[in-house]
């Protein structure tokens, strides 16, 4: 099964993104010299559009450094240029804009880093920013990210599967569920400092799986993508990646796993139970009430012309490892 | 034309129409973030609700400074508006959407945020498809009982934005205050128009 799973790309050269075209976008606008108008429109925040017109010039400073894995195998989807994946993100922790990560997220402590992995287990275990990267191989799992506003990305993860570390703590017979705490640290996370910043969440954030899904070989913790560790907007020094369900259970900078006998509350469905479940399955025939999820946009390269509109498929189309641990469901309930 | 009402309008006309060209250039070439459609539909989107604003104070502010400098541009500031909402509609339909007719029925239909922001448009369009000096004329006194309902699409189209949004609602709530103290100016003329 690793191996149908495990499927991935021999990079191509241009599918890394070409970061000049980036940076040059902000030399293009200063030639254009719109700097003057903006205060007459009074752009706001969500307009961020403007926003590119002022910022500054490297917004990642933070160093990433090469990994070593195994590569996959290849995969019919072309990637989400890297400039994307670690451009637009939803870390409230950093703010609500999807630029808001990447800007203040830079200088976010990694190392020293502690993961404590608790609960019912029989040998609970810390690990340290170097034993995240060294204690299991690594290996490059390439998945379709599909977050529940819609739109999609293809994303290059480094990483390891979470039930080889599980496997490390040895769970007892109450581990029904596993919960996972994101970092507390209002000193470096602006968001949790200031409501208005954070989207009025009420941190740490946490999140959940049940025992099977957590031991499901796609389940990873990812500790980088495209071939480095993980920059901060993406939730270095380690996250989790669970590519059948929307992307808010992919808790980022993870500080905790716990394994625990209930269902454990998870973040999103505390703010709005009605709109996010505990499931957060990728199902196109439940709707968000803000969302159609029957369709999403594929974020690649190409712009506003992009024909990137897709159908979206039943957890995201990797039922065939998963639909099983459902199928006594009913998953318009269960959402 | 006085040349100070003619340098304010080639001012309006240049502002609007490059910060709009500019979005769409940047968004067409790739070089607006990751997801250049949310980019411009958000800059649409807000620049269409700070024009409606800005040509709903033009009168309160014209009370204050008797100026028939901004009044004369009231209709310019408001057909922007129009544009701007058209510009979000159409990017919507065209780029969020894909040209899908029928998706985007439903979704006008189905989600409420977009049902009331569809309702404001519909309205702000009829305002702007009678704008014209010569159809004002002819209307006459009905022309004036038309144009009162922007307000009401000024409210629906700060409720849209305020539901729209997923967490943090600080902007919504700011601008739905600014709404509010443009109707508050109009209060008597507005407890007239709901009266009659």
């Amino acid at each position: 099964m690793r191996n149908a799973i495990g499927q991935s790309v021999n990079l191509p050269e241009q599918a890394v993104t070409d970061e000049s075209l980036y940076l040059n976008r902000r030399t293009v606008l200063k030639q254009l010299g719109f700097f003057g108008a903006t205060g007459l429109l009074g752009v706001s925040q969500q307009a961020s559009a403007v926003d590119w017109f002022t910022s500054k010039q490297n917004k990642t400073t933070f160093k990433t450094s090469p990994l070593t894995y195994q590569k996959g195998m290849p995969i019919n989807e072309k990637l989400t240029p890297e400039a994307k994946v670690t451009s637009h993100n939803n870390f409230y922790e950093f703010g609500t804009k999807k630029s808001d990560p990447v800007e203040n997220a830079q200088h976010l402590n990694v190392k020293p880093w502690q993961l404590r992995i608790e609960g019912a287990c029989e040998q609970p275990l810390t690990l340290d920013y170097e034993q995240l990267l060294s204690m299991f191989p690594l290996q490059e799992r390439i998945y379709r990210f599909r977050c529940v506003e819609a739109w999609s990305m293809v994303i290059p993860w480094i990483g390891f599967p979470l039930v080889d570390l599980l496997k490390k703590v040895k769970p007892t017979s109450n581990a029904k569920y596993v919960a996972f705490q994101t970092l507390y640290d209002p000193e470096q996370m602006p968001g949790q400092a200031n409501r208005r910043i954070g989207g009025g969440i009420d941190y740490p954030y946490v999140e959940g799986l049940r025992i099977d899904e957590a031991v499901n070989d796609l389940t990873l913790l990812s500790v980088g993508l495209y071939g480095k560790t993980l920059p901060p907007q993406n939730g270095a020094p380690i996250r989790l990646v669970v590519p059948w369900k929307y992307g808010f259970k992919s808790i980022k900078s993870i500080v905790r796993i716990k394994l625990v006998e209930h269902m454990p509350p998870t973040t999103w469905n505390i703010l709005a139970p009605h709109e996010y479940g505990f499931y957060a399955n990728v199902n196109p025939s439940v709707d968000h009430p803000r969302w159609s999820q029957a369709s999403e946009r594929r974020l690649t390269s190409g712009g506003l012309f992009a024909r990137n509109r897709i159908d979206t498929l039943p957890f995201n189309g990797y039922g065939e490892y998963v639909a099983g641990m459902y199928k006594n469901m009913d998953l318009r309930k269960h959402f | 034309m006085r040349k100070d009402t003619l340098a304010l309008k080639v001012g309006i006309h240049f502002i609007s129409l490059s910060l709009l060209i500019n979005i769409y250039y940047l968004a067409i070439i790739d070089q607006l973030g990751a997801d250049p459609v949310e980019q411009v539909l958000h800059f649409t989107g807000i620049g269409a609700l700070n024009l409606l604003i800005l040509g709903l104070v033009i009168t309160p502010i014209t009370k204050r400074i008797k100026t028939p400098l901004l009044m004369q541009n009231r209709r310019l500031v408001g057909l922007y508006a129009f544009l701007y909402a058209f510009c979000h509609v159409f990017s919507f339909w065209a780029f969020e959407i894909q040209f899908d007719l029928a998706l985007f029925l439903e979704e006008v239909v189905e989600r409420p945020y977009i049902t009331l922001g569809m309702v404001a448009f519909v309205i702000i369009s009829l305002l702007a498809v009678t704008s014209w000096s010569r159809l004002k004329k002819r209307m006459g006194r009905r022309w004036q009982r038309l144009h009162n309902w922007v307000y009401l699409a000024a409210i629906l189209a700060v409720w849209h934005f305020y539901w729209s949004v997923k967490s943090d609602t600080t902007e919504p709530i700011i601008y739905i205050m600014l709404v509010l103290a443009v109707l508050f100016f109009r209060r008597k003329k507005l407890m007239k128009f709901i009266g009659s």
